[in-house]
């Protein structure tokens, strides 16, 4: 019967794992295979052992990128994190049309990235963006935001926030999950809000604020799209910024701009074992402040 | 439990092995050399043709197609529009369904060819008779790689120097002050015309179009950035060095490339709100199809033209633009061969500006012509002109005068790393990291790296 019972459900499940295993899991060891070969899309590849490797390591532009990202991601998962958290708690508080506010955060998520990365570009025109033309109100002469090596990534982290909408309406969830009495009993106690959101309630969606940390890292460490069209997208064909050189733009330069495909590989490789390292640290350093109802794992 | 779930997830991912395996194997492979009997004036064809990255979306455009699916004599044009995807296109030919015909950048050509993604077009021209006489020799050198020529060009790019009439006045300054002639004149030039009250800029001066003009410049200079058979790059010459330093040195002297870049970014460039029309900018050199676009949306605009010069007077254009290629595989090379044939014909383009001209003369506008990579279809064209009076007689006049005074850069099997190489170095010295020579020391490292290792795989490959 239990034999049965699970060919039908490897049955069921049998187009997920087709789909995986032809559209994940073989790309993934493919590309294992040609970060070892010199491969250029059209010719067949040839084997060079672990000459990509190698050249990563004397290559300064993965430096740089690398660099790039890391930077980014120290910047903007914070960030965006404490931007939610104040989102959602406003709109927990909220009594009335909840329901218009929670679709009016996540609205923008819907957004092309593409699109995005257009935004920015008039969002933070140095001369007549919005951006400086606010600032400009308090008499603050703002940056260059797009050409300036030193604002392009706090430009880029601030036009993030634009897509904090999914992160709010998960926090907002974890949010209506917390027990009333917690708080009532706080009350009674004489504790006040600030009080109350230190004590009760982020320790009550830890579990939450550490999942979106460790994706919304691993989404920043991933950053291309709106970085690639504001600074070297085909509306800038010529112009391009090293201070946005995010490390998934440098691969994706190497694999389809150049066609140095094995070294892309490589690249990609390198980019998971980062990843992996980055996200393993996150997890244990993070854990002893995340609380868990049942007992932490 | 456990024995047939392993046994199931094993055959899954033999299945799954099974299929991609089937897969591999079938890009790269070699297709059958064409033959010169493939190509034929006299064959007629059959099927379709898919043309990649051409949309026939204009007079010009449509003319031709037609013209070339008459030519055809039985198959028909698939056209599939947008601009060339090289992913999808070095895709297509890996998986060995590659389009008939490609349309793309000159510059991509020697690329695709050190690559083997498209064919020699020795045969097609023997085979079909082409004249290569009839091309512009710079756009045909463009395509002229390992001494066999690899597509057939298209339209031509050129630039001139394009100013407002106006602010030119205003500042007591003529179109000699800005054309390039004399270059402490321009950087003098982009001081009086700049406005910036209160520090925030109103009015660029002079748009030196940097990083993509970087070439212009050099060349004015009497520098090319790369060696005549695209070997050698040549990028820290001290002549490149001084014309990028000058060039930079034009935003300089109007506040920083920060400042111009953020009014250019906010110009309405295509529209009646352009920054010529709005007295926002002084003067640029700037590729030929903008009079045109100027024509168009802005007929009453203050302007004044001149070909872009050299110190020496000279008018100088650097020559760019587009071209007719056959992917290796190609299941219909004789039918795509016909086709870049007619689509590049001296009486196809006559036929193309003729419908250009009765829609301008419709709408009341005159022909300001169109700029092929055909010298005799130029000539031709060049006399079916019709007057838009002044400015626009003279912005024409500079242009045919600026496609007799081209060079380009030869074509090589690293084109976007070298491209890549120079253009990063302007980037920096633009966003002020770095000094144009430390700049164009470093490129010149990275350009000619990647040339060596492109060469060496050519030469590999042909050997």
């Amino acid at each position: 019967m239990r034999f049965v019972e699970t060919r039908a459900a490897l049955l069921f499940i049998s187009p997920w794992i087709l789909g995986f295993l032809i559209f994940t899991a073989w790309p993934v060891i493919n590309s294992a295979y040609l970060s070892l070969t010199d491969y250029d899309v059209i010719n067949d590849p040839s084997f060079v052992g672990f000459d990509n490797y190698k050249t990563l390591f004397e290559d300064p532009k993965v430096g740089l990128a690398l660099r790039n990202t890391f930077i980014f991601m120290v910047m903007s998962v914070p960030t965006q994190l404490v931007v939610s958290l104040g989102l959602a708690l406003l709109l927990n508080s909220a009594t009335r049309a909840t329901g218009f506010f929670r679709t009016a955060f996540f609205l923008p998520k819907m957004t092309p990235p593409v699109a995005v990365g257009i935004l920015l570009l008039m969002l933070f025109n140095g001369q007549s963006g919005l951006i400086n033309g606010f600032l400009g109100i308090f008499g603050i002469d703002g940056p260059a935001w797009t050409t300036d090596p030193n604002w392009v990534k706090p430009g880029l982290v601030l036009m993030s926030l634009w897509t904090v909408g999914s992160s709010v309406v998960i926090i907002l969830a974890a949010l209506r999950g917390v027990p009333q009495e917690l708080y009532d009993s706080a009350v009674v106690d004489g504790a006040g809000w600030w009080k109350r959101t230190l004590r009760i309630t982020v320790p009550m969606i830890s579990p939450t604020l550490f999942f979106l940390f460790i994706v919304d890292s691993i989404n920043a460490l991933q950053s291309f799209t709106e970085a690639y069209t504001a600074f070297f997208g085909s509306g800038n064909t010529t112009y391009s910024n090293d201070a946005a050189l995010f490390y998934a733009i440098y691969l994706f330069q190497q694999a389809f701009e150049f066609l140095h495909m094995g070294y892309a590989s490589a690249l990609a490789w390198l980019l998971f074992i980062v990843i992996m390292a980055i996200t393993v640290v996150q997890i244990l350093v993070t854990r002893r402040f995340v609380h868990y109802e049942g007992g932490n794992p | 439990m456990r024995s047939p779930l392993v046994r199931w997830s094993v055959l899954s991912v033999s299945l799954a092995l099974a299929l991609t395996s089937c897969a591999k194997g079938t890009g790269g492979g070699a297709a059958p050399t064409p033959s010169a009997g493939q190509f034929n004036p006299g064959a007629t064809f059959s099927g379709s043709i898919s043309v990649m990255g051409f949309g026939a979306t204009d007079e010009i455009g449509t003319t031709r197609v037609d013209l070339a699916e008459k030519a055809l004599v039985g198959a028909e044009i698939k056209l599939i529009e947008g601009d060339l995807d090289i992913q999808q296109f070095l895709s297509a030919v890996a998986a060995g369904d590659p389009p008939d015909i490609i349309y793309a950048n000159r510059d991509q050509i020697g690329t695709f060819a050190s690559r083997g993604a498209i064919m020699p077009l020795t045969e097609c021209i023997k085979g079909e008779s082409i004249d290569t006489s009839m091309y512009n020799k710079n756009a045909l050198g463009q395509v002229t790689f390992g001494e066999q020529i690899w597509a057939i060009p298209e339209f031509n790019q050129v630039q001139i120097t394009m100013a407002n009439a106006d602010l030119l006045k205003q500042a007591g300054l003529t179109i000699g002050d800005v054309n390039g002639s004399d270059w402490s004149k321009v950087t003098a030039a982009a001081k009086k015309l700049v406005k910036a009250p209160g520090g925030k800029l109103k009015v660029i001066g002079y748009d030196s179009k940097l990083p993509e003009f970087l070439p212009l410049w050099a060349k004015a200079n009497g520098a090319d950035l790369l060696s005549a058979d695209g070997r050698t790059a040549q990028l820290n010459n001290p002549a490149v060095v001084k014309a990028l330093e000058f060039a930079v040195g034009i935003y300089d002297a109007q506040g920083g490339f920060a400042k111009v870049k953020a009014v250019r970014d906010s110009a309405d460039f295509f529209g009646k709100g352009n920054q010529f029309a709005k007295n926002e900018l002084g003067a640029m050199p700037m590729e030929q199809w903008y009079v045109n676009v100027l024509n168009d949306v802005s007929p009453k605009a203050p302007l004044v033209f001149d070909t872009f010069r050299t110190p020496q007077g000279q008018p100088l254009a650097y020559s760019s633009g587009s071209s007719w290629a056959i992917p290796k595989g190609s299941k219909n090379p004789g039918a795509a061969c016909r086709f870049a044939k007619t689509m590049t014909l001296v009486d196809t383009w006559k036929a193309a500006a003729q419908a250009r001209l009765d829609k301008r003369k419709a709408d009341g506008k005159p022909f300001t012509g169109v700029l092929t990579g055909n010298v005799k279809a130029d000539a031709e064209i060049e006399k079916m002109l019709t007057s838009g009076g002044e400015p626009w007689d003279a912005g024409v006049k500079a242009v045919y005068e600026a496609n007799e005074n081209t060079f380009s850069l030869p074509a090589n099997p690293a084109d976007k790393e070298f491209k890549d190489a120079w253009q990063g170095a302007v980037n920096r010295v633009l966003n002020g990291q770095d000094e144009p020579k430390a700049a164009l020391d470093k490129a010149q490292q990275d350009a000619q790296k990647a040339l060596d290792e492109a060469w060496a795989g050519w030469t590999k490959r042909t050997n």
